[in-house]
């Protein structure tokens, strides 16, 4: 047999996944495991060193996808993993980082605060970008704390007089605030460049990636990013009409930037991890008054775009797959974490690809025949006509290597439509 | 009148259970009864959670006029009269992990179901666990973990408390969003909780064993 050229194989996956996506029956199964920082621990760097030495990281994810073959890989960009040295400049707040605040051997992780106060919904929602620059950065960025100083952006809406505004940006702890925020983004430039060679070099060797552009779901933007989960569930009951509003105000920019970065990447995918909606976090119908309507126009919103929502569905989703259900067919994909995915085949295997299946704490306490028998079950059933990428449960930190091995080789080989 | 505030608390209106306080201190009722009454609301919402009628934000605004309740009304307590406890529970959430959701349910159900919760917070070295259940003669050690780190730091954490031989009867559960028998096994734990309703359940069954 000729072997096939990375362009070939490169089609040849892309292929795989579309059929998928579009649930008509591929040539296999495709399998994708959903690879975070795995990728340093099987390639022996620590997540400190994925933090800082950008060419390490890159190396380590290069290794692993050479070693392990996937149908598709994880990009660094999805893994959330910023730069460390340019977390060290902002002294950034919101998450703690290997050697900062959680050991070197560890991955980062949130530190849940009221970024955004109860009694701040209304600032937010009249001028979100400034409520952003002078309220939330200085926040979450220690070295951003002087951008309160600033005056409100909008004061320099009146031409010629706003020029005499501009004297704030003098200031020398403001001025030492911009620098900060300036250095940070020449790192994040430097580990771009880094990551785009990779994606490069694994793009020439034949592997697709999963996908490039990211967005949110507004409740989980409010919910993670500004109010907390304790917050964000308490205004579910205090100021529900302003929770609504917010989440509504949120939609149009979550879906302009899944948009622009997947148009400007050439991958149709867009990644939403979903956190706070689960059934563990609400009622059904909380989740159909305050979390389902704008995630629903995210998606629609993607899809009528041309592109393809990836929804990384954390938790248990069990109770809400009829209200799930609710999407133009064969255009997104649900991935599934503790959902009952044979129960979700049967629900929505007519209406959307479904991806998942293998629990990560058998990646990690398991037997390579366990992860087959896993996989067998997974593709017999969930597999049947198509319409199923196999994939971790939820993202890959910690496994057995001849684990992950089992998972791929045997999708391979056992995943094949007849 | 009693049937009010815990009927307000149980159904979740805020208002309606601060003013019912506020009308019973200013008709001088004793502090200790207005608590009382609202740990009986609490129990209701317990319950709630149970069969699945509440979920947790509603648990957690519950907690929260609790607590409003509470710090209006224990200033004005003129005796410390403890309820009674069915028994001790060490919590925390493992090294290494920093999570404190699922942890902070579970501590809520365990006190509003009768028990003595020492939260240790997140991050928790294991000697802190051994330290806590020698102190406070605790026999149930519940440890959190939501990453799959947790389940090193929950093997390592087990093993340190079996080797300082508290009590004999110490049990240790376990719970978080990956946890299941597999972990329960690879951690060496006597028991795994999916949910905070399942804390309760083996705590339960733990404080009737000898």
């Amino acid at each position: 047999m000729v072997e096939k050229t990375p362009e070939e194989l490169f089609r040849e996956r892309s292929k795989r996944f579309e059929d998928a996506v579009q649930l008509e029956v591929p040539d296999r199964v495709p399998v994708a495991p959903n690879f975070g920082f795995f990728y340093a621990k099987y390639a022996g760097i620590t997540p400190e060193s994925a933090h800082y030495d950008y060419d390490k990281w890159a190396m380590a994810i290069k290794k692993t996808v050479v070693d392990f073959q996937p149908d598709m890989y994880v990009s660094p960009r999805m893994i959330l993993l910023v730069p460390g040295a340019a977390l060290d400049i902002i002294d950034f707040k919101q998450i703690r980082w290997p050697g900062h605040g959680v050991s070197g051997s560890h991955s980062f992780q949130f530190v849940e605060e009221e970024y955004m106060k109860a009694e701040e919904y209304d600032a937010f929602l009249d001028d979100p970008s400034d409520f952003i620059i002078r309220t939330y950065l200085p926040r979450i960025y220690g070295a951003a704390g002087p951008l309160k100083m600033l005056p409100p952006l909008s004061s320099m809406m009146v031409g010629y007089a706003g020029v005499h505004l501009t004297a704030a940006l003098a200031r020398p702890e403001v001025l030492k605030a911009i620098e900060a925020l300036s250095k940070a983004g020449a790192e994040s430039l430097k580990w771009r460049s880094i990551m785009d060679s990779l994606h490069q070099e694994l793009t020439a060797m034949g592997f697709p990636s999963c996908a490039q552009a990211i967005a949110v779901a507004p409740y989980d933007v409010i919910g993670d990013f500004l109010r907390g989960t304790r917050g964000i569930m308490l205004d579910m009951y205090r100021r529900p009409e302003k929770l609504i509003k917010a989440v509504e105000k949120v939609l149009p920019m979550q879906l302009q930037t899944g948009i622009y970065i997947a148009r400007r990447s050439g991958n149709p995918m867009v990644f939403i991890p979903l956190h706070k909606g689960a059934d563990s976090f609400m009622s059904l119908k909380q989740f159909k008054t305050f979390y389902w309507p704008t995630l629903h126009k995210l998606l629609v919103g993607l899809i009528d775009a041309g592109l393809t929502p990836w929804l990384f569905i954390e938790g248990d989703y069990t109770s809400r797959l009829d209200t799930i259900r609710d999407i133009p067919k064969g255009k997104a994909i649900y991935h599934f974490e503790l959902t009952d995915i044979f129960k979700a085949k049967e629900v929505l295997g007519d209406v959307v690809c479904i991806r998942g299946g293998v629990p990560n704490s058998l990646l990690c306490t398991g037997t390579p025949q366990q992860v087959k028998d896993c996989c067998k079950k997974l593709i017999d059933v969930v597999g049947k006509g198509g319409g199923f990428i196999m994939d971790s449960g939820a993202v890959i930190d910690e496994a057995k290597p001849e684990n992950i091995k089992a998972m791929i080789d045997f999708t391979k080989e056992y995943g094949v439509y007849a | 009148m009693d049937g009010d505030l815990v009927k307000a608390i149980a159904e979740l209106r805020e208002e309606d259970a601060l003013r019912i306080v506020a009308e019973r201190l200013r008709a001088g009722e004793d502090a200790f009864k207005i608590l009382a009454d609202s740990r009986n609301a609490m129990e209701i919402v317990g319950k709630r959670f149970e069969s699945r009628e509440y979920f947790v934000p509603d648990l957690v605004y519950s907690g929260e006029i609790l607590r409003e309740i509470s710090d209006i009304v224990k200033p004005k307590l003129t005796r410390v009269t403890q309820f009674e406890r069915l028994g001790k529970v060490v919590l925390g959430t493992v090294a290494g992990d920093i999570h404190d959701i699922g942890k902070n349910i579970v501590a809520f159900m365990l006190d509003i179901s009768g028990f003595e919760v020492y939260d240790l917070g997140v991050d928790v070295p294991p000697y802190k666990f051994v330290e806590k259940a020698i102190e406070t003669q605790a026999r149930i050690i519940g440890l959190s973990g939501l990453l799959t780190l947790a389940f090193e730091s929950m093997k390592e954490t087990i093993a340190v408390i079996r080797s300082a031989r508290l009590q004999s009867n110490v049990k240790i559960m376990i719970g978080g969003g990956q946890i299941n028998e597999e972990v329960r096994k690879y951690t060496g734990a006597d028991a795994y909780g999916a949910d905070a309703m399942s804390a309760v359940s083996l705590a339960k069954a733990w404080v009737k064993l000898k």
